[in-house]
């Protein structure tokens, strides 16, 4: 089905106008192009999508879930960046 | 779906020093408690993993196997819609094999060895596919009743505890119910038909019934990996529950099409409100698991005549990419 040398690539599909590409999956492929149409054959066959991107798995890099905690702690005490942080009386209008 | 480093964090996680391994199994246990799904860069117990790379590469196969009987039948299809509707069919099971061994490959190992393994006969995949297509009417009874058993494993799987395998296993469930759908309509057919039509679904019924109660598994007793695996929640049901609901949902559909399902034992029991189904021939079941059922040899010579057929077509593809990467270089 694949020879070793065709890298794998990550599939992205934009489902309609309007929303963002969102990741479905990954395959092999020779090059970009070839994995743009496998893409197409192997995500898309009942109209899932109306724009495809792919990119090489080796070009993505990651967060490591094993660092996740620290990674994203500075955001964790920072209640103040969400509106529901504020009183603000019930007679004020339009806020 | 980022696998790639995944081989080296893979082998980290092997060589973690004993407590530091005890830690990350508690937090691992404790994730998978809440419901949480594990992801593929995570920390994973070793034979979690072993376990998920078996069963996700044998469903795999599964699917890419299961393209051979119904294969058989594209170019004797009745009619042009039955044919562009087999074709459609034959290609999800295809599609379904690639998303499932994109899935096992998030696991570390690559599709080279899972591919090779099941050409040299060394991976296991359903045995209903090592059964012949021997009427057009099998093509109905495999839609109806295989696929019907398949959605019936696969949809608590879309809960499963491992993230890719969960999100591999919705997109297949969304597309398998036409498949079972469409299997019904041919047995409808013909169950309305001809009496050589009817006495044709009726064969086929007769001989697809035993191994799709089969395809569940052998029964709780018996089943090596069920506990660990619920344990995990790699598994929500054991084979024997999903056996039942099977038979409890199937056999009212059986009698909408005046067929009689193959078991003289078979009868509703009022006190359980569930079905209670005859003796399963297990040495059956096991015989066609260890190659001798009647088309395990064909199967896999059909596959290893495909691999090596595309072979050129592969080589090709290669060629003609490094021929496009030189010239943009030039």
């Amino acid at each position: 089905m694949t020879t070793p040398d065709w890298p794998l690539f990550e599939v992205f599909i934009r489902s309609r106008s309007g929303l963002e590409h969102k990741h479905v999956g990954s395959l092999h492929a020779v090059d970009a192009r070839m994995a743009l149409e496998h893409a197409r054959d192997v995500y898309t066959r009942r109209l899932e999508g109306v724009s495809i991107w792919v990119a090489r798995s080796s070009d993505i890099a990651a967060s490591d879930p094993l660092d996740a905690d620290a990674f994203f702690e500075p955001a964790r005490d920072k209640v103040y960046r969400h509106p529901t942080f504020y009183a603000i009386p019930e007679e004020v209008k339009n806020l | 779906m980022y696998t790639q480093g995944l081989d080296s964090l893979g082998k980290d996680c092997l060589h973690t020093p004993a407590e530091d391994a005890a830690a990350l199994t508690a937090r691992f246990d404790a994730k998978v408690e809440r419901d949480e799904k594990i992801e593929p860069k995570e920390w994973m117990p070793d034979a979690y993993r072993r376990t998920l790379v078996r069963q996700i590469s044998q469903h795999a196969h599964s699917e890419i196997v299961g393209m051979l009987p119904e294969g058989n039948w594209i170019t004797r299809a009745p009619t042009l819609r039955r044919k562009a509707v087999l074709i459609a069919k034959v290609q999800d099971e295809g599609g379904h094999g690639m998303y499932l061994y994109s899935a096992a490959e998030t696991l570390g190992v690559s599709r080279e060895e899972l591919v090779a393994q099941l050409l040299a006969g060394t991976a296991k995949y359903s045995s209903i596919f090592n059964y012949p297509t021997l009427t057009w009417a099998d093509i109905g009874a495999i839609g109806w009743l295989v696929d019907g058993a398949a959605i019936m494993n696969q949809i608590p799987i879309c809960r499963c505890s491992y993230g890719p395998y969960a999100r591999a296993m919705v997109r297949i469930c969304r597309e398998e119910s036409f498949h079972q759908r469409q299997g019904f309509e041919i047995m409808m057919t013909l169950a309305r038909g001809t009496s050589a039509q009817r006495a044709m679904a009726q064969d086929a019924l007769n001989r697809w019934w035993w191994p799709s109660v089969m395809m569940f598994g052998p029964s709780d007793a018996q089943s090596q990996h069920t506990a660990q695996s619920m344990r995990w929640k790699i598994k929500r049901f054991t084979n024997d529950e999903l056996r039942q609901h099977f038979i409890d949902v199937t056999v009212p559909q059986a009698d909408f099409l005046k067929l009689t399902v193959p078991d003289p034992d078979l009868r509703w029991d009022e006190a359980t409100q569930h079905y209670r189904c005859g003796e399963i021939d297990w040495s059956e079941f096991d015989r066609v698991v260890k190659g001798h059922g009647p088309c395990n040899r064909e199967r896999l010579e059909a596959r290893r005549s495909a691999h090596e057929e595309g072979r050129w077509v592969r080589e090709a593809a290669s060629a003609y990419a490094a021929k496009r990467r030189t010239l943009a270089a030039a």
